[in-house]
Parts: C-alpha cells; sequence; structure tokens
C-alpha cells in the first residue's frame, strides 16, 4: 500500500483515493493553437523517477491534490493541496531521477 | 561464446531441425550433442536495421525482415535476456475479439499467424485454441456482445454468443445464479486460447539468428544518435552501434526510448500484475473472463491457475505490484468460480506496460524519417506478438505502413482518429 500524506488527513492508504495522472501539463486557453491543445490532452513526459500527479482523496476529505512520488521506486516525497502545488513546473517535475 | 568470434555479415547458419528422428538420435548420444538454439555474438559497428528489445515483438520483427524481406543485416539489441519483459511475464491469452476496424483486422491476422507458427518455426510454441469467452450479467452486456460478435463477423473472424444454458455446458464451474452478477450468457471466440510464451521468443529467436539476424543480449540502449531528423546509430553499454534505420519495440519503456530521440508520446507506463495458483487437477478448459469487473483465467499445463485483472493505477516502472489490486483480483475471481476459493496462490509478478491515450497501440512512422516504432501495446500485446513483428518488420521494409496497421499509426492521436475500443478517452489508467 502506498501512504499518501494528506495535508487535511495525515497519512493515508492510496486506496482511499483516485489517481488522474501527470500534474504538471496545464489547460491552454481556449483560443491556444491546436497543438497546444494536442499536447495538453495526449502528450506525457511518463518519466522514470520523480513525477508530480494528482491523486483526489475521495474517500476522505475530497480534496485534490498534487503528490509527488518516484515511479520507480514508488516512494512518496510530499503531497500539497492541488490549488497550491501549482502544476506550472515546480523544482522536481519531469526529472528523470534514474538518469 | 567470446567477443569477435561471431560469423560475417549475412552468413545464415543452417540451423539443425527438431523432430521425433533428432530427438531419437539425441537419444543415442544421451543428449549431450544438442547446439544451442541461438549464437552469442559480439555487436558489429554497424547494421542495416537495429531493432531495441528482445521480446517477442523485437524478434518477431527481425525474423519476419530476414524471412520475408531478406534484409539479414539485422541486430536485436536487449539490455536483459531475451524474452525477459512482459513477453515473459503475461497471462498468454490470444485472442481477435475486437470490434473496432483498426484493430480487429490486425488482430485477426496475428491469430492466423498464430495458428502456423510452431510449424513456420520448427519450434512448439503450444498454441492451444481452447476457446476465449466473455461472460454477460446483464441483457444490455448480451445486447454489446451481439453487437461486438456481429462486428467481428463482418471482419471474417469467428463468433458465437451464448446463452445461459450454452455457458453452463461450457462451463458448468461458474456461479450462475450469483446474486449481484449473474449469468445471462457470453461472447465465445473459439480459435482463441493460450500460447507458451517463453516458447514464442524462443522459437522467433532460434528463427532469425539461423537467418542471420545477430541476438545481442546484455545490450542497454542509453541514447539515440541524431543527425538532423535522421537517427543515425544508438549508444549502448556495449558501445556505439551505427544503423541505417532503428526499429523500438521495448514495451513498457517506450516513453523512455521516444525521450532519448526526442519524441514526446501519448503514452503513460503502468505495472499490470498476474497470479499464479499452485497446481490442481484440469478445472478450467478455456479461458473466460469476467463481464462485470477485470478478471480472466486459464488453466496451465502444469495445473496452475493463471488469472489477473486490472493495473494498479499509477504511472510506475516497478516491475511488481501492489496488493489491494491483489484483493480485489482474488475477490473478483471468486465471486466468479466460488470453487476456487480454497485454491492457494503460488506466485504473483508484475510487468510494465506502455498505456495509450486510446487503448490500441502504436506501430509506424515517426516524425524522424528512419524511426520506427512499435509500442503503446497495454494489456493485450502478446496475442499480437507474430502479427506486430509482420506488419511492424513490413513498414520498416517498405518505409510506410501497411494496411493492417495504418490505423494504428502514430499521428492518430494528433488527426483525432482515436482506436478506441472502451470508449474511455484520453485516460491511460482506464483503458
Ligand atoms: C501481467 C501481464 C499480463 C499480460 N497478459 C496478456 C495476455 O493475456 N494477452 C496478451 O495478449 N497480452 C498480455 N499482456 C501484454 C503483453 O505481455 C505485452 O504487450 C507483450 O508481451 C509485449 O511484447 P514486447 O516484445 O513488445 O515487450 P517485452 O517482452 O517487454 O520486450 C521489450 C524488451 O525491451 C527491452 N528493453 C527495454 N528498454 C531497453 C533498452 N533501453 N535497451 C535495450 N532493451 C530494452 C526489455 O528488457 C524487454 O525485454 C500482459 C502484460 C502483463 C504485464
Ligand atoms: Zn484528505
Amino acid at each position: 500500500m502506498l501512504r499518501i500524506p494528506c495535508p487535511f488527513c495525515g497519512p493515508r492508504d492510496h486506496s482511499e483515493f483516485s489517481y488522474l495522472g501527470d500534474a504538471t501539463v496545464t489547460r491552454p486557453e481556449a483560443e491556444a493553437p491546436l497543438d497546444e491543445w494536442f499536447g495538453y490532452v495526449y502528450l506525457r513526459d511518463n518519466p522514470r523517477g520523480r513525477h508530480r500527479e494528482h491523486w483526489h482523496h475521495a474517500q476522505g476529505c475530497r480534496q485534490w491534490l498534487v503528490v509527488e512520488r518516484d515511479t520507480l521506486t514508488h516512494e512518496i516525497l510530499g503531497a500539497l493541496p492541488a490549488r497550491e502545488g501549482s502544476p506550472a513546473a515546480g523544482p522536481a517535475a519531469g526529472k528523470d531521477a534514474a538518469e | 561464446m567470446l567477443a569477435g568470434v561471431a560469423p560475417p555479415a549475412r552468413t545464415s547458419r543452417r540451423m539443425s531441425r527438431y523432430s521425433a528422428l533428432a530427438l531419437v538420435r539425441n537419444a543415442f548420444s544421451g543428449h549431450k550433442d544438442w547446439t544451442p538454439a541461438w549464437r552469442d555474438p559480439a555487436p558489429k559497428q554497424r547494421y542495416d536495421v537495429v531493432i531495441v528489445g528482445g521480446g517477442g515483438h523485437g524478434l518477431a520483427t527481425a525474423y519476419y525482415l530476414a524471412k520475408l524481406h531478406g534484409i539479414t543485416n539485422v541486430a536485436v539489441l536487449e539490455k536483459g535476456w531475451l524474452g525477459g519483459g512482459n513477453t515473459g511475464r503475461n497471462t498468454t491469452i490470444v485472442r481477435s475479439n475486437y470490434l473496432l476496424d483498426g484493430n480487429a483486422p490486425f488482430y485477426e491476422h496475428s491469430l492466423k499467424l498464430w495458428e502456423g507458427l510452431s510449424a513456420d518455426l520448427n519450434y512448439n510454441v503450444m498454441f492451444s485454441q481452447r476457446g476465449v469467452l466473455n461472460l454477460a450479467h446483464s441483457d444490455s452486456q448480451v445486447d454489446a456482445y451481439a453487437r461486438r460478435g456481429n462486428a467481428m463477423r463482418l471482419n471474417g473472424i469467428d463468433s458465437d454468443l451464448l446463452d445461459r444454458e450454452g455457458v453452463r455446458r461450457f462451463c458448468p464451474e461458474l456461479a450462475f445464479d450469483d446474486a449481484r452478477f449473474p449469468i445471462y450468457g457470453g461472447l465465445l471466440q473459439r480459435r482463441g486460447g493460450t500460447a507458451r510464451h517463453d516458447a514464442v521468443a524462443w522459437g522467433l529467436a532460434r528463427g532469425a539468428d539461423s537467418l542471420g539476424v545477430d541476438l545481442i543480449q546484455n545490450c542497454e540502449v542509453t541514447g539515440i544518435r541524431r543527425e538532423g531528423d535522421r537517427v543515425v546509430g544508438v549508444e549502448t553499454s556495449r558501445g556505439f552501434i551505427a544503423c541505417g534505420k532503428l526499429g523500438l519495440a521495448v514495451a513498457g519503456n517506450t516513453g523512455r526510448l521516444g525521450a532519448m530521440a526526442g519524441l514526446r508520446l501519448p503514452i503513460e507506463s503502468h505495472v499490470l500484475q498476474a497470479f499464479v495458483s499452485e497446481g490442481l487437477k484440469p478445472l478450467v478448459d478455456h479461458v473466460i473472463t469476467f463481464g462485470a469487473g477485470h478478471f480472466y483465467i486459464s488453466q496451465s499445463d502444469k495445473g496452475g491457475l493463471v488469472f489477473g485483472g486490472d493495473l494498479d493505477g499509477y504511472n510506475s516502472y516497478a516491475q511488481r505490484g501492489n496488493l489491494p489490486v491483489i484483493e480485489e483480483v482474488v475477490s473478483i475471481g471468486i465471486s466468479m468460480m466460488p470453487c476456487i476459493s480454497r485454491t492457494r496462490l503460488l506466485r504473483h509478478w508484475g510487468g510494465v506496460m506502455d498505456m495509450t491515450m486510446d487503448g490500441s497501440p502504436i506501430i509506424g512512422k515517426t516524425p524522424l524519417a528512419n524511426l520506427y516504432l512499435n509500442g503503446g501495446w497495454c494489456y493485450g500485446g502478446f496475442k499480437a506478438t507474430p502479427g506486430s513483428g509482420w506488419v511492424f518488420a513490413w513498414t520498416i521494409a517498405n518505409d510506410r505502413p501497411h494496411e493492417l496497421n495504418a490505423k494504428l499509426d502514430l499521428d492518430r492521436f494528433r488527426a483525432g482518429r482515436m482506436v478506441d475500443e472502451s470508449g474511455h478517452g484520453p485516460q491511460p489508467n482506464l483503458h
């Protein structure tokens, strides 16, 4: 079981959460060129290593979180409320820890 | 074999054929004279085609390149051992019961290749057409299966819609009167079944090697060298290897290899688990899938029940899974077949798979002129093994997709031509 440190509820089993995916992609403006929309909807860095991702604490506080996790070791490095952990690439976003 | 003693290019080795006679002959010498099934050559400096990934798909690609297109100056580079990736980790189900046009003809072509594969390779891949049955648990699900079965027939693929009694005759051991998920019927593809996963890799490896292909193990690709929009070769743990064309067939690592070539892809890597029970007497004669949750089961020749279910659900490059999925898979299995509730689990493991944004694979060209991509196999690439190698070899040899993989191109995402069997949209962990 992964234990996600929910900022509101404390460490909880990941089975209480639902997973959305990569939190580093940002929704473009409605008028943005099609290419940007294509990248947002379909393309992912898919790193082997540190990954910032959206989890929803569906069976807890029902808040959206940005969790930073290593996709190779499954180690969880931190969690923030999604509204604070703004997806705009933070220091660790999208890095390939194993490289 | 020592470095430097690899046979010169284009030498095809005569392989000793396996037969009953050969078995008898070798019995007289105490089975000491069998030769290795393939060489262990040192990499050459340059190949016409380099394939990255020594799983079933990479090996099948090399085999068909040499056999059908006369391209024999080919290397398959594998970071571990042949067939040690998902080819050796899957639940071996082979079928072509797809709804959509992009998928159905391709998987049916693959199934037809399976039907002749053992004879073609002179290697028993133990393809067993025991039938694949999808269970329905409601009227609407029966309707959906009728639609899929009809679509299959329109594509020339066998399908039978069974009613409840038909299912009971087929496999009486199921929970027909479960209060929540009673069985209403099922969609049966009799030509579907299972195969021996290792044998497929080994048979294709032996076939490719005998046609002159170099199979290079313990050789990890760590970089892709480009000049403009062309690939000139690969950096590997065994040095730089130049190539005329480069094909990627690395299953769950497509995102990483793509990044080495500067491509961002519509793929997430996820872990899928599989399970084997202790050996039992014959119980499950077919492949059976549950219709109200994700669960599929068959029985191996050794007697173990082989089964699996859903992804763990989060991006992962770890070849191991987590406990909640084990619990869920086992509880679905027991609700479908209560008689297995006291069976002990012997082993379980995980494999890393590319999950694409529409749940279908990607086989074809890329924005780089001589780079070809074979990936995004999601749950279902084992059944595709010979078909995938066949169309990928064709695509590499002719520098354009074959009709059978034309709809499975990388461009479909930008163009909005999804091949989305489940209708989940661009959410990889739901496919
Ligand atoms: C648990 C599980 C159950 C499954 N069940 C089924 C099923 O019942 N039916 C079905 O049809 N499909 C199933 N699949 C899917 C199927 O196993 C795969 O789609 C298929 O085996 C992929 O074959 P492949 O040759 O592309 O990949 P693999 O066999 O994984 O081969 C890719 C190879 O590339 C190598 N590689 C990766 N990176 C590098 C690098 N940098 N340099 C060199 N080599 C590299 C890897 O070591 C690996 O050997 C299942 C998958 C899993 C994980
Ligand atoms: Zn919470």
